[in-house]
């Protein structure tokens, strides 16, 4: 004879089995739900590409030491940071190409980022000063971060080096305005020098790079 | 490491040499002194020693006027940076040589064409030595020179590359931050760079001018101007002289030396 207790024990237990089954069993459908909403989420139309918008290029030439602003028409992100490394990476694809008046090899995909910071004060007539009662339209200083490939495969020596320093840093300005002063990381470390020669411990004035002429291909 | 090239003071030239003859007196006074008789040697030697010490400072001032400036023509110094060394093997070159191997050979062969010319040349290395760019800054900044040269090569561009410190000019202050010390002499080194712009262009060659920002040039504290030497190349892109060819080298460096004769000559001039 099986005593009553136990007849009510072994009953809770069945419920509570069947409850935690059901229980299972609506879980699994949730996380199947979930997954059939991930995939109707999926993309079924191409992105919009960004407008092809005209960029100024001051583009470097080591024949006779100067920069030549050129304009291009490249797809720009609104995003400014974005927008810089479009144009650097635009300016670096030419450096790349095979008959490239100051040849660098790397690409576009040297620059890894740049990064938007308003700029700090460097003296007394170092800069523009922001316009009043705006802070958000005050001078900035860029931050590019180059890939160590780029830094270890650029020629050596004062002029190239330079010449590259000053074209980014003049492209940027070209660009965004804003941006007056420029600093340079390598794999998001700073580094001494980016191929023994130019120094990238300083910052550069965007506005020191400005080309002597410009011409339009 | 600093090697120091030739140096004449004035009045040692004409055979009469002040501080030699005031220290060969001293030294008879003391052989003198020693002489005496033993009852009064305490007292003969104490006063010798007063002498002589005397006699010594004496010497000093003498010195010290005999090495102050009495004039520019009495003193200009260059310095000639052989960039890179040891393992900073700087760019690699045609024929693959390397950049520090080039500069130190141009360092050498400029301080022996400036020599010749009673020039007195200071060199930030003179071995495959590695110097680091403060300690270049500070050799030249501790020789007080006129003219201080930052000797570089390339396989990129054409002919020679004449670069300024790209600081802005500012008026000299009595205690100049270090790493800025250039931008109160950023004015002289572009004056430099035009005198050797023009006698690079009056040997021949293609020279380009432009300012930079190259470790240890804007801590230097005196005129001074890097010098790139590239291949020289002719309208066609074609290669006229490269750096290995000897005839090229000597062509370089006799611009060179005089370009920094006229600089001297410059510097002379009230």
């Amino acid at each position: 004879m099986i005593p009553r207790y136990q007849r009510f024990l072994f009953a809770i237990l069945l419920l509570a089995s069947l409850a935690m089954g059901v229980a299972l069993w609506q879980l699994r459908e949730r996380a199947h739900q979930r997954l059939i909403a991930g995939q109707d989420s999926a993309p079924t139309s191409a992105p919009e590409v960004a407008p092809a918008e005209q960029a100024t290029l001051l583009v470097a030439n080591d024949e006779d030491s100067s920069l030549t602003a050129q304009v291009h028409s490249l797809p720009l992100p609104a995003d400014p940071g974005s927008r810089g490394r479009a144009v650097l990476g635009k300016l670096l694809d030419l450096y790349a190409a095979a008959d490239a008046t100051h040849p660098v090899p790397g690409g576009g995909s040297s620059v890894t980022q740049v990064f938007l910071l308003p700029a700090p004060e460097l003296g007394a007539g170092a800069h523009s000063p922001a316009p009043a009662g705006d802070p958000q339209q005050g001078p900035q200083l860029a931050v590019v971060d180059l890939t160590a490939g780029f830094a270890a495969s650029h020629p050596s020596g004062i002029e190239t080096e330079t010449l590259t320093v000053l074209s980014i840093c003049g492209t940027l300005h070209a660009n965004l305005p804003r941006v007056t002063q420029v600093r340079f990381l390598v794999d998001g470390q700073p580094r001494p020098t980016l191929a023994g020669h130019a120094d990238l411990t300083r910052t550069y004035l965007a506005g020191d790079a400005a080309p002597s002429e410009g011409t339009q291909p | 490491m600093a090697a120091l090239g030739t140096g004449r003071s004035g009045l040692t030239g004409w055979g009469f040499d002040p501080v030699a003859r005031v220290r060969e007196t001293t030294w008879r006074l003391c052989r003198k002194a020693c002489s005496l008789k033993a009852r009064r040697a305490n007292e003969t030697l104490s006063t010798a020693f007063v002498f002589a010490l005397a006699a010594l400072a004496a010497a000093g001032q003498l010195a010290g006027a005999q090495q102050a400036p009495a004039g520019p023509q009495a003193r200009f110094v260059v310095v000639l940076d052989g960039a890179h060394g040891g393992d900073d093997t700087g760019g690699r070159l045609a024929g693959g040589q390397l950049e520090k191997t080039f500069t130190l050979a141009l360092s050498v062969r400029l301080r022996s064409l400036l020599a010749a010319r009673g020039i007195q040349v200071v060199t930030t290395r003179d071995s495959d030595a590695g110097v680091e760019a403060n300690r270049r800054a500070e050799i030249a900044n501790h020789a007080s020179a006129q003219a201080c040269l930052i000797l570089h090569a390339s396989e990129s561009g054409s002919g020679i590359h004449l670069f300024a410190s790209s600081l802005a000019p500012v008026e000299p202050a009595r205690w100049p931050a270090w790493k800025t010390a250039q931008a109160a002499w950023v004015t002289r080194s572009l004056a430099l760079a035009g005198v050797l712009n023009s006698d690079l262009l009056h040997a021949g060659m293609n020279v380009s001018l432009g300012r930079t920002s190259l470790p240890g040039l804007d801590s230097m504290a005196c005129p001074a101007v890097a010098v790139e030497i590239a291949p020289e190349r002719d309208a066609g892109h074609k290669t006229s002289a490269d750096l290995d060819d000897p005839d090229y080298q000597a062509r370089v460096a006799g611009a060179l030396a005089a370009a920094l004769l006229e600089w001297r000559t410059e510097a002379h001039q009230p």
